[in-house]
């Protein structure tokens, strides 16, 4: 057994496996800084992950995959924002009520097509180049890490870049802190002139768009392959979990997938861990699988139970997250 | 509710004395008559996974014996394994003139053992099972090891091509079920029998179905355990199409998965539930009255096997080794002869040649205990299905 390939395929791994959380925090992220609880995120990666996967083979082509993913998971935000901003529904129920809809329109599709002719990934020749490994030159050949971190495809790379212009825009820019005021307290926003609608419906179609692109990832790394499980496979309801972790902030966010995602890949690999160094990670090896699968959840338990205590206290979290702005109410 | 079930059961006792009355005879007569219920797990909608086989299975083999499966057939679908559900969806069953019930996931077993009691005219079959009785209940299963220790072979010919003697396996779970144990242990001998240096490693999942870790721990067993070889026991192809991503090979289950991973797959390990489907209902039809059934059908264990055409192995793949075809279909023969099977004191040795030798050797489990003495027996079925909870020497969880 290579020592060193193992822990390389381990940190490999935790990026490979948990990115589209990023893009499901993030996208969250932004959402919830225009002050709307969107719990709709697992059907809205589902939307975007069939839609993307399906238009993106059609067109063989990636970008058009990425395009239609964040097309029609936006569709979805809009859909949510005409409910919540213009209907002023609550916020909870139509997110749990977008869930339902995602997947229902998922399977509708999937199995519709399915029955007609899928398309297989392997057959796009610009898919699957598209998302193969694009090593970044010199870093990727550092050893160990190098493999682990910096040989992925594209999709990696621009899960973080978006990560990153989110965390610039909502801290560094005359838009970005119009949102936050939005999302802290839109009729103080109203006040000064800001369109609190407008912003609203904006940034909920943008972030949703975001989780889209997570979703098509999801289904582009199970290289297409439709069964009756979907391809989301609840990383939506833990993207809801990771933004309180990642404290409302898009850059936090990165660290909250990996830290996240160690736990989560820890399953797969712990017993390649202390295979490989029998000496200092052999205790790995023994402890039950099952304890492995709950880990992550225990994880987020705990990171929500911290977080609910620090409460208020340096909190990212909007004021008025989850409340519908109803101007003549002001 | 009890005044609803009791006149669902008084409807259910009218129209079984008008179909009694009016035929008279043996219910293969009143094949117009004859109702087929069916309790699945997921989705009758389902286009892949273990539902979508049974349903497969049953609506086959009602074709198969002329019966109309819109009107003749009533599914209540994605039951929980709950026993109050399971009863429910059983009274709905029985409420619309059942004459028949199959029930397909395991957890139901104590809801269908509780309602043969109280609906003794209705016929109960339990899939994946081990409960029955001496009149209208009883469960089957099938001999997939048979099919495994196949697969297994075209696995080991792979091995000795390639010269990578690791062989990895993505499983639901390993000893804490006989049915995944058995299925690893049969494709565990079948490659041993060709390759006797051959390592077989497992990673169980903990769970049916889990799609990402599916792929994700196949992918592990290539890079880390330096497999050549994927064999799987989960629903999804990607096991296979992580060895196809990855340039090895793999042996799929449930379905023949080559259109799945077209360069890596080998053969699969498949069910054929509609030989069981047609068996039970023709069963049905013919004892003429509920109580009948399981002396109609022998045993309150049905247990198919290679020999029936109940389990099977998918058509060879281009990616098999040279020769692979001759020798699975003479060991194949030797099972469906009943000449030999895998559990017993007697192992195959198969050559390079294709040639294929008997020789006495003890069935010893990884720890180095001798579960079956050299030339022995086989293994009893029911350990097979109930309690095997070791795995064979060479088998090895990662």
């Amino acid at each position: 057994m290579d020592k060193l390939g193992v822990i390389t395929s381990f940190i490999h791994n935790i990026v490979v496996y948990n990115i589209p959380l990023l893009y499901g925090t993030v996208g969250e992220i932004v959402v919830e800084k225009s002050g709307s609880l969107n719990l709709g995120v697992e059907g809205i990666m589902a939307v975007g992950a069939i839609f993307g996967y399906i238009c993106g083979c059609y067109a063989n082509s990636l970008m058009v995959g990425i395009l239609m993913a964040f097309l029609t998971a936006a569709l979805c935000g809009l859909l949510f924002a005409v409910l919540t901003v213009s209907l002023q529904a609550n916020q909870n129920i139509t997110g749990l009520t977008i869930t339902t809809f995602g997947l229902g329109v998922y399977f509708f599709v999937g199995n519709g097509l399915k029955s007609s002719g899928w398309p297989i990934m392997g057959n796009y020749d610009n898919i699957k180049a598209g998302f193969a490994d694009l090593p970044i030159p010199g870093l990727s050949s550092v050893p160990v890490l190098g493999q682990g971190l910096f040989s992925h495809n594209v999709l990696v790379y621009l899960g973080i870049a978006i990560a990153l212009f989110m965390w610039w825009y909502l801290n560094r820019t005359t838009p970005g802190l119009k949102l936050r005021a939005v999302g802290e307290d839109p009729a103080a926003a109203d006040s000064v002139g800001i369109n609190v609608k407008f912003m609203k419906y904006l940034h909920i179609c943008l972030g949703c768009g975001i989780m889209g692109i997570g979703g098509y990832y999801m289904g582009l790394n199970m290289s297409g392959s439709f069964n009756s499980s979907c391809w989301i496979n609840g990383y939506g309801w833990i993207a809801v979990a990771l933004v309180i972790f990642a404290n409302w902030s898009p850059a936090t966010a990165i660290l909250g997938t990996f830290v996240f995602g160690f736990f989560n890949t820890l399953r797969v690999s712990a017993s390649s861990l202390a295979a490989a160094f029998p000496g200092g990670l052999g205790w790995l090896g023994s402890i039950p699988t099952q304890v492995y699968q709950a880990l992550p959840f225990v994880i987020t338990a705990v990171v929500l139970v911290v977080s609910s205590v620090r409460k208020k206290r340096g909190s990212g979290a909007p004021a008025a997250l989850g409340l519908n702005y109803f101007r003549e109410e002001r | 509710m009890k005044k609803l079930i009791a006149l669902l059961m008084a409807m259910a006792l009218v129209l079984g004395l008008a179909a009694c009355g009016g035929n008279g005879g043996p219910a293969v007569d009143g094949k117009a008559d004859f109702k087929v219920g069916a309790i699945y797990i997921n989705s009758k909608n389902d286009t892949a996974g273990y539902t979508f086989a049974h349903h497969n299975g049953i609506t086959t083999a009602m074709k198969e014996l002329g019966l109309d499966t819109d009107k003749q057939l009533v599914i209540v679908d994605e039951v929980p394994e709950d026993d109050e559900q399971v009863l429910s969806a059983i009274d709905t069953l029985v409420g619309e003139g059942c004459d028949i019930i199959f029930g397909i996931s395991f957890g139901y077993i104590n809801a269908m053992e509780k309602a043969a009691g109280e609906y003794p005219d209705v016929i109960f079959s339990h899939g994946t099972g081990y409960k029955s009785n001496e009149t209208n209940f009883n469960n089957y299963f099938g001999r997939a090891y048979q099919a495994r220790y196949l697969a297994g072979i075209a696995a080991g010919m792979k091995t000795l091509e390639t010269g990578n003697n690791n062989v990895g396996y993505v499983a639901a779970y390993g000893t804490e079920y006989a049915e995944t144990a058995s299925g690893i242990n049969g494709f565990a001998l079948g490659v041993q029998a060709v390759n006797p240096d051959a390592k077989i490693t497992v990673k169980k999942l903990g769970t049916w179905a889990d799609e990402v870790n599916e792929s994700a721990f196949a992918v592990e067993l290539i890079e880390s355990y330096g497999c050549g070889v994927i064999s799987q026991h989960c629903d999804s192809a990607q096991p296979q199409i992580a060895a196809e991503n990855a340039g090895v090979f793999g042996c799929g289950y449930n379905s023949d998965m080559t259109p799945d991973a077209p360069k890596a797959h080998l053969t699969a390990a498949i069910w054929n539930w509609n030989v069981y489907y047609r068996t039970a209902m023709q069963a049905a039809m013919d004892c003429g009255e509920a109580s009948k059934f399981v002396e109609t059908m022998g045993s309150g264990a049905y247990y198919g096997g290679l020999k029936e055409g109940f389990v099977d192995v998918s058509p060879l793949s281009e990616n098999c080794a040279e020769g692979t075809q001759a020798v699975i279909d003479t060991v194949k023969a030797m099972m469906v002869n009943g000449e030999w099977d895998v559990f017993s004191g007697v192992k195959l040795q198969i050559g390079a040649d294709g040639s294929v030798n008997k020789v006495d050797a003890p069935l010893v489990d990884n720890a180095g205990n001798e579960i079956v003495a050299a030339g022995g027996a086989s293994v009893e079925d029911s350990v097979i299905t109930g309690t095997m909870n070791y795995y064979v020497a060479g088998v090895q969880e990662g």
